[in-house]
C-alpha cells in the first residue's frame, strides 16, 4: 500500500460522520481535521473538549463508547507545545477516531474526561506524571509511575534521557 | 483498618502494591499503587533508531513478547507504507497464537496456584516448555524473542519447525482437557470463582477493560476478528464470550481461547504460503548475509541501515492488536527522521486494573487475590 498524502482540509473531510456531527453541533469546537494512513484525527478547541467527548460517546449512529488511550506529544520548542491525544473506539461500529487538543507550554491545563469515560483516570494520571499537564476536575491527580517526590516531567523533550544527575 | 498488600506479595505477579481499607474481612476501598517496575521505555525509544526499538518491546510484556513485537512493527510498517509478503504475515499469526497459548498457560498455572490448586501449575509449565523450545528454535531465544523485524521476519524458520509445531498442536488439545478436569468441575474451584469479583458489561466498557476481562462480562469484541490486522481475516475462529462477568467466566474465556488458538495454529500450518519472508524494501530491510558479502550494493544498504537507520515519513499511527490480556496499542509519531519522535504503548493491563475497585469493594479480602489473578496482570506492561 503506497502512501497517499494526508488530507488536512476540513472542507473535504466534513462528510466523515464524527466530524459532521461535531460541526453540526458547534463549528467553533472543531479546529481542524486530518485523514492520514486510514486514520482520522480531529483537532478540538480545548474549552469544548468535554462536551465534544460526551457528544461522540452518546452519538446513536456510532457511539464511541470505549476510550482506548490518552497520551501526549511534546513539540518543544514550538508553540503550542503540547498535543493531548485521545484514541476513541466504537465497539458496536468497530470504528476509531483520534481527538487532539493543543496546549501552550506554560502551565498546560485541560478539562478531565473522567466523567465521560472513567477509563481516563489512570491514563490522565500517567500524562500528568510524565508531561506535567494538569487535568482540572480529575478526582485523584497524583503521580502514577514516578515516585511522589520526583522532580520534573521525564517525557518532556527538554528532560535529558539520562535524567538530571 | 488500612492493610498494605505487596509490593512483594506472591499473588501480585510482580511488584504490585495494593492498599486496602478493610472492615473486618470486608474490603471497603482498594487502591492499587503501581510504578515499581517503571523503566522509562517510552523515553528510551526516542533515543533509538526504529529498528533498535524492537528488542525494547519484548521487555514490556515479557509473557507475550511476540505480540508486542508485532504491534510495534505493524505500526512502523503502516507509517512507512510497506507491503509484507504473505508468508511473513502467516508466520506472525502462527507465532502470535503460540504466544497467546504460552501466556494463558502461565496465567492459568499461577492463577490456580493463588487460589490453592497447586497441581495445575506443573501441568501448565510442562506444555509451556514445549512452546518455549519452539521459540528458541525459531529465534534463538526462549523469552525475549525479537523475531519480527520491520518489513518481515528476522530469519527463515528452521527446517523442522513446522513439523515440531504440528506435533505440538496435535498433542495440546487433550492437555487442555486435563487442566479442565482438575479445575472446571472442581467444587472448591467453583466456590472460589463463581459469583466472585463480578463486573457488569457497562462498567467493563466504561473502565476501558479489554480482552478476556471484557469478554468475560459478555461483550463480544475481539480485535483479531473485528478490526483484523496481519492477515487475521483469513482465519476462521470463534471468540469465546461468557455472560456472568465473574472470575469463573474469565477463566472459561481463556481456557476456550486455548482451543481456538490451537485451531488457528493448525490453519496457519495447513495454509502456510511459500515465498519471501521479508518485504522488498532494500532501504528498510537488512539484506541477506550472503548478498551482503557478495554484492557491493547490498553491503552499502547494510552499512547505511546499521549506522544511520532509515527515515520514516512524517505522520502518526495508532496500531492496536489483541494481546492475551486485551488491546495492546502502539502510538508512534514520526517527524521524518530515523528515530521515533514519540512512541507510546497502550497497556491492556493498566486499563484492566482500573476495574479492580469495581470487582472487589464490598467483598471479602480473600476474593481480592482471585480478582487480581483473573485480570491477568503483568507488571512489566503496566509500568513500562
Amino acid at each position: 500500500m503506497p502512501l497517499t498524502p494526508a488530507v488536512t482540509d476540513l472542507q473535504q473531510l466534513k462528510t466523515h460522520p464524527a466530524i459532521a456531527k461535531l460541526l453540526a453541533w458547534n463549528s467553533a469546537a472543531v479546529e481542524g481535521a486530518k485523514f492520514d494512513r486510514d486514520e482520522t484525527t480531529i483537532y478540538i478547541e480545548r474549552s469544548w473538549l468535554r462536551e465534544a467527548c460526551v457528544l461522540l460517546r452518546d452519538d446513536p449512529g456510532c457511539p464511541f463508547n470505549f476510550l482506548s488511550d490518552v497520551t501526549c506529544v511534546d513539540w518543544f520548542p514550538s508553540e503550542p507545545r503540547f498535543e493531548v491525544v485521545y484514541q476513541l473506539l466504537s465497539i458496536p461500529k468497530k470504528e476509531r477516531v483520534r481527538l487532539k487538543v493543543r496546549l501552550e507550554g506554560t502551565a498546560p491545563a485541560i478539562d478531565t474526561v473522567t466523567s465521560v469515560w472513567p477509563a481516563a483516570n489512570y491514563f490522565e494520571r500517567e500524562v500528568f506524571d510524565l508531561f506535567g499537564i494538569r487535568f482540572t476536575g480529575h478526582p485523584y491527580l497524583r503521580r502514577l509511575l514516578m515516585p511522589e517526590d520526583w522532580e520534573g516531567y521525564p517525557l518532556r523533550k527538554d528532560y535529558p534521557v539520562e535524567g538530571y544527575r | 483498618m488500612i492493610l498494605n498488600m505487596g509490593p512483594q506479595h506472591p499473588s501480585t505477579h510482580g511488584v504490585l502494591r495494593v492498599i486496602l481499607e478493610i472492615d473486618g474481612e470486608n474490603v471497603v476501598r482498594i487502591m492499587p499503587d503501581i510504578g515499581y517496575l517503571h523503566t522509562g521505555i517510552e523515553k528510551t525509544c526516542e533515543a533509538k533508531f526504529y529498528q533498535q526499538v524492537v528488542p525494547l518491546t519484548d521487555r514490556i510484556d515479557y509473557l507475550c513478547p511476540l505480540t508486542n513485537n508485532l504491534c510495534y512493527v505493524l505500526a512502523v510498517e503502516k507509517l512507512l507504507g510497506l507491503e509484507i509478503p504473505p508468508k511473513a504475515q502467516w508466520m506472525r499469526v502462527l507465532l502470535n497464537e503460540l504466544t497467546r497459548i504460552n501466556s494463558h498457560l502461565v496465567w492459568l498455572g499461577t492463577h490456580a496456584m493463588d487460589i490453592g490448586a497447586l497441581t495445575v501449575f506443573l501441568y501448565c509449565f510442562r506444555e509451556r516448555e514445549d512452546i518455549l523450545r519452539l521459540f528458541e528454535a525459531v529465534s534463538g531465544q526462549r523469552m525475549m524473542t525479537s523475531y519480527f523485524r520491520i518489513g518481515g521476519l528476522a530469519l527463515e524458520p528452521p527446517l523442522d519447525f513446522f513439523e515440531q509445531t504440528r506435533k505440538f498442536a496435535d498433542r495440546f488439545p487433550p492437555k487442555v482437557d486435563e487442566y479442565e478436569n482438575l479445575l472446571t468441575g472442581n467444587p472448591i474451584w467453583m466456590m472460589r470463582t463463581k459469583g466472585v469479583a463480578k463486573l457488569a458489561p457497562e462498567d467493563a466498557i466504561a473502565l476501558g477493560a479489554s480482552g478476556p476481562t471484557l469478554r468475560g462480562s459478555g461483550v463480544d469484541f475481539d480485535l483479531r476478528r473485528d478490526i483484523p490486522y496481519s492477515g487475521y481475516e483469513n482465519f476462521k475462529f470463534k471468540v469465546p464470550v461468557s455472560q456472568e462477568g465473574d472470575v469463573f467466566a474469565r477463566y472459561m474465556c481463556r481456557v476456550q481461547e486455548l482451543h481456538e488458538s490451537t485451531a488457528i495454529v493448525q490453519q496457519a500450518l495447513d495454509g502456510m504460503p511459500e515465498g519471501p519472508i521479508k518485504a522488498d524494501a532494500p532501504k528498510v530491510v537488512l539484506p541477506d548475509r550472503e548478498k551482503m558479502k557478495t554484492q557491493m550494493e547490498a553491503l552499502i544498504y547494510h552499512f547505511k541501515i546499521i549506522t544511520e537507520g532509515f527515515a520514516v515519513p512524517e505522520g502518526e499511527v495508532y496500531q492496536a492488536v489483541e494481546s492475551p490480556r486485551g488491546e495492546m496499542g502502539y502510538y508512534v509519531v514520526s517527524d521524518g527522521t530515523a528515530k521515533p519522535y514519540r512512541a507510546h504503548m497502550r497497556a491492556a493491563c493498566l486499563a484492566n486494573m482500573q476495574t479492580l475497585p469495581k470487582m472487589c469493594e464490598g467483598r471479602l479480602l480473600a476474593d481480592v487475590i482471585a480478582a487480581i489473578g483473573s485480570i491477568d496482570i503483568v507488571l512489566g506492561e503496566i509500568d513500562r
